[in-house]
């Protein structure tokens, strides 16, 4: 007789690890970003491929600096390096998506005690970052298929085309493109907004795979297309022409940064959901999907006091 | 009236864990008495017995050996014949200390010759008894049984609920008891009812046991004298914990820190009030125990009448030995049961299965980084935080453990055996509640 393991029960698992999680969230992400590098060419891949490459580069160096163990194989900095490129658009210099990623996982991320511990979404940070400190980069937006017809490398180059998104289009006056042509992607926008079919597939994966519950993306994209319609805008356009979709699927839905409770979920999705709406139809921005996730993650510590749940018999018999 | 029916609530949480019933069809068979057994003088929840024989001492099957004048407290009896070889003290898979009295079988098999069928006239009978069968419940605290029935008048307890979901994974002793002596439990309801006044009776047991479910209707549909329903319930882990089945059952969630008597319910377990029957009708107490031994390091799994007192070596060595080496031994399911670090262990009155599982099924926590998906509260069957809980305990805020009613949780296991990140959740919501116990006594 050799040796016995003593444990505390339960002795068996369900066989769901953190890591498969994760590469069922990667696997959703993939039709996103075929989509993107349809729409918007092969440098759209380039730019996935780069700030993934530097999320999980920071990821390793800050674990080994902060003498942690090593996280990468978790998955989540690939995550977040793929979300963050979805965010930007096509055209953005690639030191800048650099700079984007570091921040997002050394400053957001590793140094508030890295995975399940970051108070707001990492890749949502680092694209805010972006956005302030390079707002003309981050709003360069190209038309889709314009590498077709750009005569030099589709790589290397920027394309030339740019346009404004139907966000942007809307607040100025201006003709939209077509609600089939938004449906599937044919617009201009950051690399991973722009296909909602794309994301939806992604998000129906996700809710099979019991990955995330619809909660929070059908509350918050429910709200804002309630709440704009109301404030006189056209919902449809709000439904697909910013990054509602996008956000409200992969990026609020994020574990460690929206609450436990089913009922916290909801009140986070809504409160993302009007934050978003009042955004887009009276801020001078033309878009507030970020800002509106990054105020609610702050506020989720807050939510899950307020909707713990009622433990069984709490108050003796029904 | 005596009908299967649905549950009437269904619970929340719960975990998909397999089920692994492969002992299900499997005859009960009793294994010889061995050479030796240990008989641990603490054996339920309450006070420990003292030993009421000596060394040297002959004692007989169902002969009382241990006793107390405690309330809360169960009689301890032989449960072979033979010689008291010593009495001398034991450390139990629990982490506690008790006497334990070491019996060297003559091989006789005699039983004592006080044994005789009991007459049950009245309340008193019946909880007197309930104490002198020695039987207690087999939820991990061992609760004496006669205490469990010993309810005040004014209690207004209106059901009984019989325990035979038997959700715990590997484990079939309790189906095997009511597919081989249906007509006991009945009888065993019929009495503790008539006794206690109770009007309703109700089985519970799960749908993966369909042979049960069959063999106790069939002895329904012969007795129409009392009122009692099966309730099948969902094969789903954890309906067998008291608190789920009575809410299955009948709707009502016993208060925190309270009794299914406040709520007027007795659960008893399906073997339990077979028992007590038993001993009713033959005198004969809770001597012996059936055991499901199984698991992938058991050559021949199998469900065992062992005497209680008998060591897991003996047990395995019954059942064929080991099938390789084992890596982890369970007395108990592998949601809730304990593992063993020695095979010299005795079983006692609480155990149900043996199961000796290999390396491959042995499940190796490396603890990860919670990413705070939330599959913690979604399995909670108590609606607890499971989550917030671990991180309150880490920095001992009790104020924050009291106000997430920690002490409510009744440490099934859900939420470690779901949480993706291989955390030991059940331990750290033992943890949690060492931490408020000991500021609640320290004040």
């Amino acid at each position: 007789m050799s040796k016995l393991v003593v444990t505390s029960s339960p002795h068996i698992h369900d066989g769901r690890t953190s890591r498969s999680i994760m590469l069922d969230v990667v696997i959703a992400l993939i039709p996103v970003i075929i989509a993107s590098a349809i729409l918007f060419g092969p440098r759209a891949l380039l730019v996935v491929a780069v700030t993934t490459a530097a999320c999980v580069l920071s990821e390793y160096t800050a674990c080994r600096i902060l003498k942690k163990p090593v996280s990468t194989n978790d998955l989540t900095a690939v995550i977040t390096g793929i979300l963050l490129a979805l965010n930007l658009p096509v055209s953005i210099p690639l030191w800048m998506a650099v700079i984007g990623g570091i921040i997002a996982i050394v400053i957001i991320k590793q140094m508030f005690g890295g995975v399940g511990q970051n108070f707001v979404n990492p890749a949502i940070a680092g694209r805010i970052v972006l956005l302030i400190s390079f707002a003309s980069y981050m709003s360069n937006w190209s038309k889709p298929f314009s590498y077709l017809n750009s005569s030099a490398d589709a790589i290397s180059s920027v394309s030339a085309v740019t346009a404004a998104t139907p966000l942007a289009t809307m607040e100025a006056g201006g003709e939209l493109p077509s609600l089939i042509n938004m449906f599937l992607g044919v617009r201009p926008g950051c690399l991973g907004e722009t296909c909602a079919l794309a994301i939806i597939i992604g998000g129906i994966y996700l809710v099979i795979r019991k990955v995330i519950t619809p909660v929070i993306p059908l509350c918050f994209i429910g709200t804002t297309v309630i709440l704009t319609w109301l404030m006189g805008g056209d919902p449809l356009y709000h439904l697909l022409g910013g990054g509602l979709l996008l956000g409200a699927v992969f990026m609020a839905t994020d574990y460690t940064t929206s609450p436990v409770t089913t009922k916290g979920k909801v009140i986070y999705a809504i409160g993302c959901g009007v934050i978003t709406s009042v955004i887009r139809m009276y801020a001078s921005l033309p878009e507030g999907v970020s800002y509106s996730i990054l105020l609610m993650n702050i506020l989720v510590p807050h939510i899950e006091t307020l909707t713990a749940p009622k433990t069984f018999g709490y108050k003796g018999a029904e | 009236m005596n009908n299967v029916i649905q549950p009437a609530r269904k619970i929340k949480g719960g975990a998909k864990a397999p089920h692994f019933k492969r002992t299900a069809e499997m005859e009960s068979v009793v294994m010889p008495a061995p050479e030796m057994v240990v008989i641990p003088m603490q054996q339920h929840i309450g006070a420990p017995c003292k030993p009421t024989v000596k060394a040297g001492d002959n004692v007989l099957v169902g002969q009382v050996i241990g006793d107390t004048d405690a309330f809360v407290s169960a009689p301890i009896h032989s449960s072979i014949s033979g010689k008291v070889k010593s009495i001398g003290s034991i450390l139990l898979s629990n982490g506690k200390k008790c006497d334990a009295i070491y019996i060297e079988n003559d091989g006789k098999g005699e039983f004592f010759r006080e044994i005789r069928p009991v007459e049950i006239k009245s309340k008193a009978d019946l909880l007197a008894a309930a104490r002198a069968s020695g039987i207690v419940g087999i939820g991990g605290a061992g609760f004496p049984t006669h205490v469990k029935l010993a309810i005040k008048d004014d209690m207004n307890v209106d059901t009984l609920i019989i325990n035979g979901a038997e959700c715990e994974p590997y484990i079939t002793s309790d189906y095997r008891e009511s597919i081989e002596s249906p007509e006991r439990i009945i009888a065993g309801m019929e009495m503790v009812m008539k006794q206690l006044n109770i009007s309703r009776g109700i089985v519970g047991i799960e749908s993966n046991k369909p042979q049960g479910i069959a063999a106790i209707k069939k002895c329904l549909e012969q007795n129409t004298s009392v009122d009692i329903d099966i309730i099948e319930l969902p094969a789903m882990y954890p309906h067998g914990a008291e608190k789920m089945l009575i809410y299955a059952a009948t709707g009502r969630q016993v208060p925190m820190g309270g009794l299914p008597s406040d709520i007027g319910c007795i659960v008893m377990n399906i073997t339990s009030v077979s028992v007590l029957y038993h001993y009713i009708s033959t005198g004969k107490p809770l001597f012996r125990k059936r055991l499901t031994v199984d698991g992938g390091a058991i050559k021949e799994p199998k469900n065992v009448f062992a005497p209680i007192g008998t060591r897991i070596s003996d047990i395995v060595e019954f059942c064929g030995g080991f099938k390789g080496e084992p890596t982890k031994l369970l007395l108990g399911g592998p949601m809730m049961g304990i593992s063993q670090y020695d095979l010299e262990m005795p079983i006692t009155k609480q155990n149900n299965a043996i199961i000796a599982l290999t390396e491959k099924e042995t499940f190796v926590t490396l603890e990860q980084p919670c990413i705070r998906c939330g599959r913690c509260l979604c399995v909670c069957p108590m609606s607890l935080m499971p989550v917030t809980i671990e991180r309150s305990a880490k920095i001992g805020d009790t104020a924050a453990l009291k106000k997430l009613s920690v002490s409510n949780c009744m440490e099934c296991g859900c939420c470690a055996f779901a949480c993706p990140s291989m955390r030991p959740l059940t331990q750290y919501m033992k943890d949690a509640k060492n931490i408020l116990m000991r500021k609640g006594t320290s004040k």
